[in-house]
């Protein structure tokens, strides 16, 4: 937990404050240390526009199930089907959109339809049944992947429509003619603005409060990091091709979540019932319903995943998602969620996420063999929970 | 004759308060020896401070088993030694057979290879000691609890045991398997085998014991030779609850206005076998304004009845009805319960009660989020308001309304858990153990709080195992024993000594 420290201190204590923040800034600092690395590694090819564009691209839909798995997670479940369902809604849609020309619109509908569904069954058995998710969800795991196999026959099925491609490989318009794209780098100021807005609004409240307890320094540095990342991460996108579609559903979805998680009630029982399901639910939290209603999300998280998967490759193949929710999940642990549930942020998750993404591209461009990259990516899973237990039991 | 076992003067300490003080225990070879006394007095401490559970260095005092003075690391230094303590809550694996039970952890083994049948023959044999005529493949969970108290025994003699040390090993026996337990300790008496009996039965004590130490507030109050004649069931009772009430209780001023709450023809089944009635038949009201206690010894089915009340949160097949205000209300779920107007503030506030990992003012909005929130979205500032209000009003120590409540005492985590209930505004609090494991000061604010909840109007159930508290506390008791509620009386007419002749009473019926 963050917000452990004291709210009666008058004098904000810097030492103290990382001390309690510690988790989030070693996170943070390793993605960019990451990212240092193999910009140097690589002679410079990790920040070139092109590559930046690619790395949303390749890790859009991790980040879109990490979102989902994290809520899992906190609740104290697992979902290893996601990869399977992804794959499996990716070849629904191939399906019906070029098998019967459906059109992508209603397709798309249908197919996140499909994922909710999916989802729901599975978090009916987890809820209403008490099956262990890992059992339910590594049944879902068999039975998707076969299903996906079955409904493409064994064979690829592609290309998609034109209209259904943009959602992975389409940019944003630039209203001006120029190659640089402007729209770009204005949406970036404004999502800045706005982020560095709340952020001041929010301290200025909690000075009223006595509740302050960032040190200024940290402050002001943590906002101008944030401004620099997302200018810098605009400019960069502005000089290639724009924002790409993707990126604005992903960020859109990871703001979405941020909110959930942090400031609804439904978020604050998600974190309630994975902290103690006992004390949730005398306290009056339904938590069947809570279980079932997360799966239900996961599953369209994971929908929406396979369908932009699908449309980056334009083609639905039998082997989409294999292996993705290994991928999922061990953002979320590297992002911090505690495998007991009640602790993990949506934040932590997207991090963990880039920092699997920039290691996989990174490792890639390096020309890294397959075999030794899931060795090194193992090996950090591995080494960011031994250092959260390790710290833990530090006390 | 020299005694087998002699505890001098143990004394033990727990942060913040005194368990025992200057205990001393004597048991002579083949002898049964009842320790009795309230809950809380401290008979378990002084059995896990013989058994090891405390090792040697953790208390003051010393034991002497055999003659000689033993320094017990732990439980496997005892059970060498001879000494073997069955609990109360049994230790056997539901899913193992009764051979594999007895043997675990002390196989019949060589080179790590299990000899079945010498494990088997030996079973039988120490069934047959026992009088349990059940093959030894029999899983656990396929026998009543009587048995695998049996078992649990036989488990003891394989271990060449000398003092066997039973707590409150008939509270879940019916009366045939309880005579049977009690006629086989006689048997071991005569091969020698000594016994120490904890239990609350005073009746069973007068049937087998030959002595019996009386325990009071953690300090030995008396030792009575039950083989003299002189004894009887009141002279115990009069020992072991004969203290002054210098506890002290805060001035009480609510009015008793009408009836509101009422429970009636309340029927409750337990969760896993569905033939064994918890509660039976109970009915009760709550009037407003009211302080009504519930007395009853452990497993009399307090807690199984606030909680089969409280949203069905306990139990099967329950049936009766609910009255509110004179009218019949649903509280088949929780949250039907929490609408109606009903809280239940836990006796297990770690794991039922709190979100530990979570911190204070989380924790005192969880039951009604709503109450801080708008169209599902938390204010924080609202939410601050709340938990800071609580904070004042019943003196929350900590250092701030963001501490963590696992770290809070566990008096304050008590006030955390009552300030969730009060926030949820109900009309009828359940407060099932609300000063259990806490200090007299924080005991004193506690009452308090339940005070002014009456003058507040509400009524308020409190469960309680602490007979000078419920005296202390309370307009009215009901007492409780085996699932039925067997007396009623004005607090002022109430004595400790009443309450436990009720319950002993309702035994012999």
């Amino acid at each position: 937990m963050t917000d452990t420290t004291v709210q009666t201190a008058t004098k904000p204590d810097m030492m103290r404050f990382i001390k309690a923040n510690i988790r989030d800034y070693a996170l943070l600092l390793s993605l960019l240390a990451i990212m240092v690395f193999f910009q140097f590694t690589t002679g410079g090819t990790l920040f070139k526009p092109i590559n930046m564009t690619n790395l949303i691209l390749q890790n859009s839909y991790i980040v879109i199930m990490a979102l989902g798995m994290l809520l899992i997670i906190v609740a104290g479940h697992i979902d290893l089907s996601v990869g399977s369902v992804s794959g499996f809604v990716g070849a629904v849609a191939a399906v019906m959109m070029v098998n019967w020309k459906l059109d992508p619109f209603l397709a798309v509908i249908a197919c996140l339809a499909l994922g909710a569904v999916i989802g729901g069954a599975q978090g009916y058995l987890v809820a209403y049944y008490k099956i262990p998710a890992f059992i339910v969800t590594l049944a879902g795991m068999l039975v998707f992947k076969g299903l996906a196999l079955t409904v493409l026959g064994g064979a690829s099925v592609g290309p998609f429509p034109k209209e259904f491609q943009l959602l992975s490989s389409g940019f944003v318009p630039d209203f001006t003619a120029s190659s640089f794209n402007w729209l770009a780098i204005l949406i970036g100021s404004a999502v800045t603005a706005a982020i560095i807005f709340f952020n001041f609004k929010e301290r200025r409240n909690q000075q009223e409060h006595g509740l302050a307890e960032e040190p200024d320094v940290i402050f002001y540095g943590r906002n101008l990091l944030i401004a620099v990342a997302f200018l810098g991460f605009s400019y960069l996108m502005a000089s290639y091709k724009g924002l790409p579609n993707v990126l604005i559903v992903m960020f859109t979805l990871i703001a979405l979540f941020v909110f959930i998680t942090t400031r609804t009630t439904f978020g604050r029982r998600v974190y309630a019932m994975g902290g103690n399901e006992k004390a949730a639910k005398l306290s009056g939290i339904n938590t069947e319903r809570m279980t079932f209603m997360i799966f239900v999300i996961m599953g369209t998280l994971a929908a929406l995943a396979g369908l932009i998967f699908a449309a980056r490759l334009n083609v639905a193949t039998p082997k989409a998602g294999l292996g993705f929710e290994l991928e999922v999940i061990a953002a979320c642990f590297i992002g911090g969620a505690a495998v007991t549930g009640g602790v993990g942020k949506i934040i932590g998750a997207v991090i963990g996420a880039f920092i699997i993404g920039v290691m996989n591209n990174g490792m890639s461009i390096l020309g890294v063999g397959i075999d030794l990259q899931q060795v090194i990516k193992g090996a950090v899973l591995m080494l960011a929970v031994f250092l959260d237990v390790y710290y833990k039991n530090k006390g | 004759m020299q005694p087998i076992l002699e505890m001098r003067g143990i004394t033990k300490t727990f942060p913040g308060v005194k368990a025992l003080t200057d205990v001393n225990l004597s048991v002579m070879p083949g002898e049964i020896h009842a320790v009795v006394g309230e809950n809380g007095a401290g008979k378990s401490t002084l059995m896990k401070v013989l058994s090891g559970v405390y090792p040697h260095g953790s208390y003051d005092g010393q034991i002497f088993f055999e003659g000689t003075e033993r320094k017990f690391g732990s439980i496997k230094d005892s059970e060498d030694t001879g000494i073997i303590i069955i609990h109360q809550e049994l230790a056997l694996v539901p899913l193992l057979s009764i051979a594999e039970n007895i043997f675990l952890g002390h196989e019949t083994a060589r080179h790590g290879v299990i000899d079945w049948f010498v494990a088997f023959r030996r079973t039988q044999e120490l069934l047959k000691k026992v009088g349990l005529k059940d093959h030894p493949n029999t899983l656990i969970t396929n026998i009543g609890t009587g048995k695998q108290q049996l078992v649990e025994i036989a488990k003891a003699l394989n271990k060449s045991v000398k003092l066997l040390i039973l707590d409150e090993p008939t509270s879940s026996l019916n009366e045939t398997d309880s005579n049977a337990l009690l006629e086989l300790l006689k048997g071991f008496r005569a091969q020698g085998i000594s016994s120490i009996l904890i239990t609350h039965k005073l009746n069973e004590v007068m049937k087998v014991a030959d002595r019996i130490t009386v325990i009071r507030d953690g300090k030995t109050v008396d030792m009575l030779d039950v083989t003299t004649g002189e004894v009887d069931e009141d002279r115990i009772i009069k020992a072991m609850v004969g203290r002054e009430l210098t506890d002290r209780y805060p001035p009480r001023h609510a009015k008793v206005l009408d009836t509101i709450f009422e429970v009636k023809d309340w029927n409750v089944y337990h969760p896993l076998h569905a033939e064994r009635q918890m509660i039976k038949n109970v009915s009760f009201h709550v009037k407003k304004g009211e302080v009504v206690g519930i007395a009853g010894l452990m497993g009399a089915g307090r807690t199984e009845l606030a909680m089969s009340i409280f949203g069905r949160a306990y139990g099967q097949k329950i049936s009766g009805e609910v009255k509110l205000h004179g009218k019949a209300v649903d509280v088949s779920t929780i949250p039907k319960a929490m609408d109606a107007g009903l809280a239940y503030a836990t006796e297990d506030r770690k794991t039922y009660g709190l979100v530990l990992i979570d911190h204070i003012k989380h924790n005192v909005t969880l039951a009604n989020l709503e109450g801080v929130s708008s169209r599902g979205v938390v204010n924080d500032l609202n939410e601050l308001t709340v938990a800071n209000k609580y904070r004042k009003d019943l003196a929350i120590r900590c250092s701030g309304v963001f501490q963590t409540t696992v770290n809070l005492s566990g008096g304050n985590q008590q006030k955390v858990v009552l300030s969730k209930w009060l926030f949820s505004g109900p009309e009828v609090l359940i407060l099932d153990e609300p000063t259990r494991g806490i200090d007299v000061g924080a005991k004193y604010e506690i009452y308090g709080i339940i005070n002014k909840l009456a003058e507040e109007g509400k009524a308020v159930i409190v469960i309680s195992s602490e007979m000078p508290e419920l005296l202390g506390i309370s307009d009215r008791i009901y007492v409780m024993n085996d699932g039925r509620f067997v007396a009623e009386m004005p607090a002022k007419e109430a004595s400790q000594e009443k309450i436990m002749r009720a319950i002993m009473k309702s035994w012999e019926n």
